[in-house]
């Protein structure tokens, strides 16, 4: 206990409590000051929006990829399952890169999405792929498919039984696959940095910041994303998801 | 649900295209562009001595981050599932911060401990020891990042087996080592073995925190997916697919990953 303490402390709370240090070092009003100018303020809006944007979508697309390895029975299926890890494989960096081949100057098919806020949704898209596809899974296949043929044959339609019995038990699953998400969102940098362009990031406007030595508005910035993100991982620990059991 | 066989086809095709965009195709056009000058060119891009050097820097520093965060996974998952101590829960939750934290700002945290004038960092300049803008910080933000895997992955299957068979042991006279060596590590070697699997994904993978404590000088402080993204941010069409060359030779290792997270996954909550 004492060594497993101090090996995190060292890692990682004493570099955290550092940078909350840093944030509030010049008393509570430059910090107020930088986290509230305008680019500031711009930035943490922009990844909010497109943080939301990609939990939601992979909310849905990660239900029905789910739905589908599931419920449904095809050939190459369990090399489609295996695929849905390769986000959590691939260096970020990589498919940073591989989306500007595919979206930037020099793309196969004249779409030129890089250094927009499509691109950035897209290269989200791709890394948080795996966290609602693998929460919603285990719930489907537990799912007791009684229940809902009951449901069918007392005269339930499909759209009714998926509303009133099988979306109430996937919910939490939904509901901790995209906060994962959400949180991941909101500080990628590494699948970003390639495909952002002016586009203002929250993570790539404190990077900007290290990089310009400017540490005090870095650290204030960061500490306002690590709230977010805690705030939104401790309610979905609060509220119980199939992972804050443990 | 009686779903018709249309609605059925539908949804699977929906999905088929929506990964095939996703996942797929971005990665069939990196393998083309660093393919389309020839394989020896490829070949060339990926053996000139910045990128063997990023290459053994990467593998170097994975070879230090996984074991230590094994070791402290194992430990730290034995102490929250078996151990009554206080100061569990918090642990439990702390744990998992390194998830919830942007890789910048690990970067900028270790950053504003270790760097020349940071908390600790006079005293290690002091000493002549370098750690921001050197190996030792990246090995520091690679730990950082890819430190809960190992837990996360144990703790279940530790809590899963119960300590009955430990609790045998411990009665027929096995010292404590002789239980965790001979009953509690072997049914838990899968979970291990998934857990150090993500661990080095990441460890190899990681670019954000990385970036900001390495001095990105190529032959000493860059590591393959930093190659990446400096080659990409250069102009010159051989520094492009210098790039995808690299990217390339990342997606082989993490293809061998994919693989393995394959055939470990099912086996993860076995106990025997």
């Amino acid at each position: 206990m004492g060594i497993a303490t101090l090996y995190l402390s060292v890692i990682v709370l004493i570099p955290l409590a550092a940078v909350v240090a840093k944030a509030f070092s010049q008393g509570l009003s430059p910090f107020w000051d930088a986290v509230t100018n305008p680019l500031a303020l711009k930035a943490i809006g922009v990844t909010l929006a497109v943080s939301v944007l990609v939990a939601g979508i992979g909310a849905v697309m990660g239900t029905l990829v789910a739905w589908v390895l599931v419920r449904d029975e095809f050939p190459g299926q369990r090399f489609v399952n295996a695929l849905i890890d390769l986000p959590f494989a691939l260096p970020t960096i990589v498919a940073g890169l591989t989306l500007l081949a595919l979206y930037g100057p020099d793309s196969p098919f004249g779409l030129h999405l890089a250094y927009t806020r499509a691109a950035v949704v897209v290269a989200l898209l791709f890394v948080t792929l795996p966290f609602v596809v693998r929460s919603v899974q285990p719930v489907l296949i537990e799912l007791d498919r009684e229940v809902e043929e009951a449901a069918a044959s007392l005269g339930a339609s499909n759209a009714v039984t998926f509303r009133r019995i099988v979306l109430p038990a996937l919910r939490p699953g939904i509901m901790s696959g995209a906060a994962l998400a959400f949180a991941r969102s909101v500080g990628e940098i590494g699948a970003l940095i390639l495909v952002v362009g002016k586009v203002q990031i929250a993570s790539i406007v404190i990077f900007a910041d290290i990089e310009s030595d400017a540490p005090s508005a870095a650290a204030s910035l960061s500490v306002v994303l690590l709230a977010i993100s805690l705030i939104v991982l401790f309610a979905l620990r609060w509220f119980g998801g199939p992972r804050g059991g443990h | 649900m009686v779903i018709s066989r249309r609605a059925t086809l539908s949804a699977r095709v929906v999905v088929l295209i929506y990964l095939g965009l996703l996942l797929l195709l971005p990665l069939g056009v990196v393998f083309e562009r660093t393919f389309a000058h020839g394989l020896a060119a490829a070949w060339g891009w990926i053996t000139t001595p910045a990128a063997i050097s990023a290459f053994w820097l990467s593998v170097i520093i994975a070879a230090i981050a996984v074991p230590l965060n094994t070791i402290f996974g194992v430990g730290c998952a034995l102490v929250l599932v078996r151990s009554r101590a206080r100061g569990r829960k918090v642990l439990d939750a702390l744990i998992d911060l390194p998830f919830a934290v942007s890789p910048v700002i690990v970067g900028l945290a270790l950053l504003l401990v270790y760097g020349q004038t940071g908390w600790f960092g006079t005293w290690f300049a002091h000493q002549g020891i370098r750690i921001i803008y050197a190996p030792t910080g990246m090995v520091l933000a690679t730990i950082f990042v890819s430190l809960p895997f190992v837990v996360r992955e144990v703790a279940p299957v530790l809590m899963e087996i119960g300590d009955e068979q430990e609790q045998a042991a411990a009665t027929l006279g096995a010292s404590g080592w002789q239980t965790f060596w001979r009953v509690t590590l072997p049914s838990i070697r899968w979970g291990v073995a998934y857990g150090v699997v993500l661990t080095t994904a990441r460890a190899l993978g990681e670019i954000g925190a990385v970036l900001v404590v390495s001095s990105n000088v190529a032959g000493s402080t860059l590591t393959l997916p930093l190659l990446v993204y400096q080659r990409d941010s250069q102009i010159g069409a051989g520094e492009i697919s210098g790039a995808y060359a690299a990217a390339t030779e990342l997606a082989v290792m993490s293809l061998i990953v994919l693989l393995a997270m394959t055939v470990l996954g099912p086996r993860r909550n076995e106990t025997k």
